[in-house]
């Protein structure tokens, strides 16, 4: 920070050396200005030479690419195009990848069965596959299942790494927790671009080509449902669900936020989720909430149900329900 | 007038590049220290935030933190501003000037901790209105770039102004000024305000969700930020020969202590509310003060920390309650240096790492710092400093008078001055 000034043999002139006017003091001046911005360029040159190593930088087509809401159907085509070759490029694997709309007059609701629920994970294992989840990273699966001993309801008594040869365990239930699919979610609030959204069948998305990766939304959940991807996902190509939606499964981007999306790629086709297929003891249900005769709001009017932190009155659209 | 302010930008741009050789030492060091963290940050676009020890569980650490002490700072300015303009103190009219200049590069630091920490910064440009979709007014992160963007050109615009006038010999027209200082005091306060609720806002992290947040970030800033000053204040003084007095030093020890004596009111309150009425809430607060049981193992990676920050602060405290203590400037720069310490500590990793633990799901993770974190936030905090010497070796010999308009032997043609930008 000193400059000069506290030199006193300098001082007096020394504020004048910048002097345009002063010939042999400007000169020299610029000689060392000079010399400062070459060595700003090669500080430069050094600073970002990683760069050169980019390899899934974006292109100028995904750089500009809008706002999901603000897309016609012809840029979507192009877009889905895209994404297809992508794919085939890095991980040499055709795939369909399709924006699926959803269908009118259907909203969602899941409702789960805790007295059924063995612990077995198999949904949680079933998702990974048909969400493309690298199997090496378990810890980035959309459900995980929290064991609980039989006499408390506190999460923070559970353990979601359990490892046993048998489920269930004698004196513990399961609860499995997966995105809760909010009708008042605190995650789409908060985000500041507009990368997440509730669509009209109750599923909150997310556009993966549209979210900055700030993860504020993960800081807002208190379902812990959102996972980041912290690095590009790596995958085998027999690994790799061909089967893909815009908004739901396709291989994800590094840098950006997924979660949960109720397999909308399977659901708005009018199948189930993968979750739900793969449940061996039934406790996973399915359904319309608005169709007044459907599964969901049978189990609605007839069984106990409750809902994960009530207190947060983000009124989720996944029920946990007890058969008696 | 053009001219003359084209003139006036290369003599400054040939100035920045003369001084003594400490002071290209110093601006030397920096330089290398914020070019290595630049060259981390760009091996992190390369591979991602794995670089990082965040998680999913912990999603933000020590990079929100430091962006969170940082705006304290940035908003500390107005505790100069104030006495400086609204009622005419000369002593702290004469430095009021420092202080912006520590918003601005404060304000700057801000930014590029956000943007070191985005998944894609790439697509900032989303948050741009019209072109992109910003989500205003929901979004309180929306909420946050537009009061730091407001205020980082407010302070420009007041910083650079009077600067120039002064350079031109003319008096500064107050109706060019004034009004933004007026508005540069509530956006001060808006600013922290609005990065508290940033965290108080979310209903799923209990730590965070009380009302208590914004002030006592408003506390802890007030004590950080003219702390930071008393110090600066010492170097400009002793290194570059622009004077200023005691008394402007001891009018910001009496902010600094009774800012700090709240601070560790609000302090207090906070931590008997979690725990007096220790509910299930209280358990990220008992994490960072003793630790948490999980499944037969212990976590208590924060305790160390969180004790020393409250020791630092209780002994910077102590030290400012006693006049004759506190007045000799020795004991004040220590005051100074452990209350910022304490305050980095307990506002930075102190309140962000134990929002996320235990998760909401009840699991326990820990979250430390990787070594290109550290670098990179090293690297920012570097160039800030960098950013602020260079604005001080630039306004002080204009508030000096020592590099001003008049000086000028002949006049340099506009293609001589062309010469010197280029
Ligand atoms: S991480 Fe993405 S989806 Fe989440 S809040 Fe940030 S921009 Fe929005």
């Amino acid at each position: 920070m000193p400059n000069d000034s506290d030199d006193p043999s300098r001082t007096g002139s020394s504020s004048c050396r910048a002097d345009p006017g002063q010939e042999g003091m400007g000169r020299r001046e610029l000689l060392k200005a000079g010399m400062g911005t070459m060595a700003a360029l090669a500080t430069l040159a050094g600073v970002t030479a990683p760069l050169l190593s980019l390899r899934d930088g974006p292109s100028l087509d995904e750089f500009l690419q809008r706002h999901y809401t603000q897309l016609t159907p012809e840029m979507m085509e192009k877009i889905l195009a895209r994404i297809e070759h992508e794919i085939a490029f890095r991980y040499g694997v055709k795939t369909s990848v399709r924006d699926y709309k959803p269908i009118p007059d259907v909203e969602f609701a899941y409702a789960l069965n805790l007295n059924r629920c063995n612990g077995s994970r198999r949904c949680v294992y079933a998702c990974m596959k048909e969400n493309n989840i690298p199997l090496d990273h378990p810890e980035q699966a959309y459900i995980r299942v929290v064991e609980l001993d039989n006499d408390s309801l506190d999460l923070e008594e559970g353990n979601v790494l359990y490892n046993h040869d048998q489920v269930p365990q004698e004196g513990k239930y399961y609860i499995p927790i997966q995105c809760q699919q909010c009708r008042k979610p605190p995650c789409t609030k908060v985000c500041p671009v507009q990368a997440t959204w509730t669509e009209p069948d109750g599923v909150t998305v997310i556009d993966y080509n549209w979210c900055i990766g700030c993860r504020y939304c993960m800081a807002a959940c208190p379902y812990e449902a959102r996972r980041f991807n912290w690095s590009r996902p790596k995958f085998e190509p027999e690994q790799i669900n061909p089967d893909m939606g815009y908004l739901s499964n396709r291989i994800r981007p590094r840098g950006v936020v997924e979660k949960c999306h109720f397999c909308l790629h399977r659901t708005r086709q009018g199948k189930n989720p993968a979750c739900a297929e793969a449940c061996p003891t039934g406790a996973r249900v399915f359904g319309n909430i608005r169709d007044p005769k459907g599964k969901i709001n049978f189990i609605l009017k007839n069984k106990r149900v409750y809902i994960l932190k009530a207190d947060a009155k983000t009124i989720p659209r996944f029920y946990y329900f007890f058969d008696r | 007038m053009l001219r003359d302010y084209i003139v006036f930008l290369a003599r400054a741009f040939v100035l920045s590049f003369s001084g003594s050789r400490l002071f290209y030492a110093w601006m030397a060091l920096l330089t290398v220290v914020a070019a290595i963290g630049g060259h981390v940050f760009c091996r992190q676009l390369v591979d991602g935030l794995e670089l990082t020890g965040m998680t999913d569980q912990i999603s933000w650490g020590v990079y929100i933190a430091n962006f969170t002490f940082l705006v304290g700072l940035a908003a500390a300015a107005v505790m100069l501003v104030i006495p400086a303009y609204i009622y005419r103190n000369q002593d702290m009219h004469d430095v009021v000037l420092f202080g912006e200049l520590l918003a601005i590069a404060a304000i700057i630091m801000c930014l590029l901790f956000v943007t070191v920490d985005l998944g894609r910064p790439d697509r900032f440009w989303h948050m741009t209105p019209y072109l992109g979709k910003f989500n205003f007014p929901s979004s309180m992160l929306a909420w946050d770039v537009v009061v730091l963007l407001g205020y980082l050109l407010v302070n420009v615009h007041i910083c650079g102004y009077l600067l120039y006038m002064k350079y031109l010999g003319r008096k500064a027209t107050p109706l060019f000024y004034m009004p933004f200082i007026i508005i540069s005091i509530a956006w001060a306060v808006s600013i922290h305000t609005v990065t508290a609720f940033l965290y108080v806002g979310l209903v799923g992290r209990p730590f965070w969700n009380t009302a208590i947040v914004a002030p006592r970030f408003l506390g802890s800033a007030f004590t950080a930020g003219p702390g930071i000053l008393i110090i600066a204040f010492q170097i400009i003084r002793y290194y570059m020969g622009y004077q200023i007095s005691d008394r402007a030093i001891h009018t910001l020890r009496n902010i600094v202590t009774a800012s700090l004596l709240i601070n560790l009111f609000l302090l207090s309150c906070e931590t008997y509310k979690e725990f007096y009425a220790a509910s299930s809430h209280s358990s990220s607060a008992r994490y960072l003060f003793f630790g948490l049981e999980h499944l037969g193992h212990y976590y208590g990676k924060l305790v160390p920390w969180i004790w020393t920050a409250v020791l630092m602060q209780l002994a910077a405290g102590i030290i400012l309650i006693i006049p004759p203590v506190a007045r000799k400037i020795v004991f004040l720069n220590i005051a100074c240096v452990l209350a910022n310490i304490g305050i980095w500590i307990e506002k930075g990793m102190g309140m962000v790492v134990p929002g996320f633990v235990p998760t909401p799901q009840g699991t326990v993770v820990e979250y430390a710092p990787t070594w290109s974190e550290t670098l990179i936030c090293l690297g920012i905090w570097a160039f800030g400093l960098l950013l602020f010497s260079w604005m001080l070796h630039l306004a002080v010999p204009i508030m000096m008078g020592k590099f001003s308009f008049r000086d000028r032997v002949g006049v340099a043609t506009e293609a001589e001055s062309k010469a010197y930008a280029a």
